[in-house]
């Protein structure tokens, strides 16, 4: 098993296992000030006899330098957190040529909604298919989230992909995959008793793969 | 209010009244915020072992998941068929752990235990300003457990919408599969929020009008600020969830549709409300264990806490930012990303008054004369976890990093640190500090010494994992995560998380064991155990009904003066000592009860 997060498949994997591994650096500094720290006064303070511990109220200075090295260290990783954030989430961030897919969760599976040959969704040879979401390799593809009963929420791991799909809402996530294969598709926000069950797979293709399988599905093919 | 404070004069008199009293009215409808103080202690801590019993079901199915559970044939076919955890049984246990251990565990423990137990002792007052509203809090706060509980006996069992109870599953009981437990949920939830407004309007009154003559705001102890301030916010959130409980309540009887778009409702409306409370909360249920841990450490230091002006900036600091943080909980809820941003800086910036606490407190430590008693060691490891706490929060506060781990085990992981790694830590220093304070006896020091070190070991072997669990992508409250092929591979490490969790569950045993033995044969408490400054301890062991009644202590110091050079031999200098250089106080606030 891994010790890291799940192995990387689409653009965004990139930026967002970077800026973890700088959070992880940043935080283990800390950390190891803190707990070595800690070990050692344990050690070295520890009360003997005849002993008084030195008599102060605090440090100015020490103060000062601790309140700003960590407001300084977070300002700056916010700033570079929502120069990617926004490329990721914006709603302006949605690439104008995404393949546009309607995804809609409900107790206790997903619904996929392709647009069919006039490439519009919404229009009379859409046509749905449960709980498989089929698309091609390096292109952005605009997942147009909907709910019909409870919160759920589209999770593919290994395309750091997380949106939740909301009753009420027309939420967009989009994302563009960079290796071909199979991928599943998680709910992770509770959404009742088959919250556990509520996969999906994400089949990443060739264009000539994708092609194939439209014509397939035009045909009226088998899922 | 008036009235009320002084409908019972005799409360407050002479001790004379009180031997006279019944059993009754001394240990049950009491109002002596002492033994209202024991009674939380001992409601609140039934309620932790029932969170416990609770997450040992959960780690079991997570663990194993499919496998009969070890004694799972006692409980009714509703929960389990041949033994094994059904998952409408699972989302229960999870919706109740949570429930119990955020309502009915951590926060009276903190609250309910040591505001009503320290704030009147630690200022020099007889008794809270309003002692019947005490009493009521407190049957109130029991009631609402009994009716949380209550879920469990009824048909379809409790609430299966997670503690956070999101709309509109919540909302909807074609939806969840559960009808009264639901609503249960919802009038407990009202009832509770009642307890926790009388108790804090209670605390907040003590704090301004009750202090001793010299008990100036800056020599009150940290433990006296940091559950001040978390009055504020209980006085401030709780009739927040209170109204949405209520609109909730209202939708799953009526079908007002507040939160479900069905008919008009949103469902986002509900994750504003309940985090507009809920982040709060998260305070209400750290501040007072910084406050005691603050106490604890500069006692066992032998040294004034370090920059006592900052900690207590900082206390009011992370309460402030407390209220503008609350939509970190929803980066992937849909919420406009651009809110997202404003959320995450806000958020990030707690870091800052949550480090100086920490480097504070080291700051203590250094060059201090350390005593390593039970109080001493739980403190620091207070220290030590709520760092890791602290820490993986920024994780999840970058919210592009926040993508792949939302709403998986690794926020299990952090509000775990925070909260057990935190809290609990806090408590388990506090609880063996007080204790003779409230019994008269010293719990064992040995059997503490050997909990606290297999506590922090197996601790760790739990909730460290989960950490990279989370980063592998399991989601939280899955029944069974290996239906997920990607999730296969990591069940081992669930398997070692749920048997170090028996293993920590088992070691509780031992806590239990050393507090309920010493309560009869624990050593006879000397006056000050401690060695401490605090006024609590210029009371004997237990403290009587009325404290100093019918004198009022002067305070002539802060409340940390360790090892300071106008004290002698001694290493410590009572707020109550008198030196010959000291000047007696105007006693400008009149005592209270008078």
């Amino acid at each position: 098993m891994g010790w890291w997060l799940p192995p990387a498949a689409s653009t965004f994997a990139g930026p967002i296992d970077m800026l973890f591994l700088v959070i992880l650096i940043i935080t283990g500094i800390a950390l190891v000030l803190v707990e070595v720290g800690l070990v050692v006064f344990i050690v070295k303070y520890r009360a003997r006899p005849g002993r008084k511990a030195f008599y102060t109220h605090g440090s100015t200075r020490a103060e000062i330098i601790w309140t700003a090295i960590p407001a300084v260290t977070m300002v700056a990783l916010g700033l570079v957190s929502n120069h990617y954030w926004v490329k990721m989430k914006d709603k302006d961030s949605v690439p104008a040529d995404a393949y546009r897919v309607g995804v809609m969760g409900k107790q206790f599976e997903w619904q996929m909604t392709y647009s069919g040959t006039d490439g519009k969704l919404g229009t009379d040879d859409d046509f749905t298919v449960r709980n498989q979401l089929h698309i091609t390799v390096n292109q952005p593809v605009a997942v147009e989230l909907t709910a019909e009963d409870v919160i759920h929420s589209f999770f593919v791991p290994e395309f750091r992909v997380k949106q939740d799909a909301v009753p009420g809402m027309h939420i967009i996530a989009w994302f563009q995959a960079t290796k071909t294969g199979e991928y599943e598709i998680g709910c992770a926000e509770l959404c009742g008793m088959g919250h556990y069950k509520m996969r999906a797979r994400v089949f990443v293709h060739t264009p000539e793969e994708f092609t194939a399988w439209m014509a397939q599905q035009a045909a009226g093919g088998a899922e | 209010m008036t009235s009320v404070a002084h409908a019972k004069p005799d409360a407050h008199g002479g001790g004379g009244h009180h031997a006279a009293m019944s059993f009754w009215q001394k240990y049950i409808f009491s109002t002596d915020h002492k033994i209202i103080g024991i009674q939380f202690l001992f409601v609140s801590l039934f309620f932790l072992l029932l969170g416990g019993l609770l997450a040992m079901q959960i780690r079991w199915q997570v663990g194993f998941p499919g496998k009969p559970m070890p004694g799972g044939g006692i409980l009714p076919e509703s929960m389990v068929s041949g033994g094994v955890i059904l998952p409408e049984y699972y989302i229960q246990l999870v919706t109740m752990h949570g429930t119990f251990m955020v309502f009915f565990a951590i926060m009276p423990l903190l609250v309910g235990v040591y505001a009503n137990f320290l704030i009147p002792l630690k200022l020099g007052a007889h008794d809270m300003a309003f002692p019947r509203i005490n009493m009521w809090s407190f049957w109130l706060a029991l009631l609402a457990g009994l009716i949380m509980l209550a879920g469990f006996f009824v048909p379809e069992g409790t609430s299966r919408a997670g503690w956070t109870m999101y709309a509109p599953l919540s909302a909807r009981p074609d939806l969840s599969g559960a009808t009264v437990g639901q609503m249960l949920w919802c009038v407990s939830i009202v009832v509770l929020g009642l307890s926790s407004v009388m108790g804090s309007v209670n605390y907040i009154t003590t704090i301004i009008n009750h202090r001793a003559p010299g008990m100036t705001w800056f020599r009150m102890p940290l433990s006296v600020w940091a559950l001040f301030v978390t009055a504020i916010l209980a006085v401030l959130a709780l009739p927040v969830l209170q109204g949405a409980a209520i609109m909730l309540l209202f939708d799953q009887t009526i079908g007002t549709h507040f939160f479900d778009p069905v008919a008009g409702g949103q469902a986002l409306l509900w994750q504003h409300l309940f985090w507009f409370f809920g982040h709060p909360e998260v305070y209400i249920l750290i501040l007072p264990a910084m406050g005691m841990v603050s106490d604890i450490i500069s006692n066992g230091s032998r040294k004034p806490i370090f920059g006592y002006h900052s900690m207590v900036f900082a206390i009011v600091g992370i309460a402030f930012l407390g209220w503008i943080v609350w939509g970190h909980h929803m980066f992937m809820s849909g919420m406009n990303p651009t809110l997202g941003s404003t959320f995450m800086v806000s958020t990030l910036l707690i870091a800052v008054p949550s480090a100086i606490k920490v480097f504070n407190w080291m700051g203590t430590m250094w060059r201090g004369n350390l005593r390593l008693h039970v109080p001493m060691l739980n403190a620091i490891a207070f220290v030590s976890m709520f760092t890791i706490g602290g820490l993986s929060g920024i994780f999840m506060a970058a919210t592009p990093v926040d993508i792949p781990i939302h709403d998986t085990y690794f926020i299990v992981a952090h509000l775990h640190y925070v909260l057990f790694g935190g809290s609990l830590f806090a408590l388990f220093a506090a609880i063996p500090f007080w204790y003779p304070k409230m019994f008269g006896r010293m719990m064992d020091e040995r059997l503490g010494k050997i909990h606290f070190w297999l506590t922090f070991v197996t601790y760790n072997l739990v909730f460290f994992p989960m950490h990279m669990i989370g980063m592998g992508g399991q989601m939280r409250r899955l029944y069974d995560p290996t239906i997920y092929d990607f999730l296969k591979p990591q069940q081992p490490l669930n398997e070692f998380i749920t048997i170090s969790a028996f293993a920590l569950f088992a070691v509780q045993l031992i806590f239990a064991f050393n507090f309920l033995w010493s309560l009869k044969k624990g050593k006879v408490a000397p006056q000050n155990p401690w060695e401490d400054n605090g006024l609590e301890w210029s009371l004997p062991n237990p403290a009587p009904h009325g404290n100093w009644a019918p004198h009022t202590p002067n305070v002539y110091r802060g409340p940390y003066e360790f090892s300071a050079p106008e004290s002698g031999d001694a290493d410590f200098l009572p707020q109550t000592k008198k030196l010959p250089t000291d000047r007696d106080p105007v006693p400008a606030i009149p005592p209270a009860g008078h």
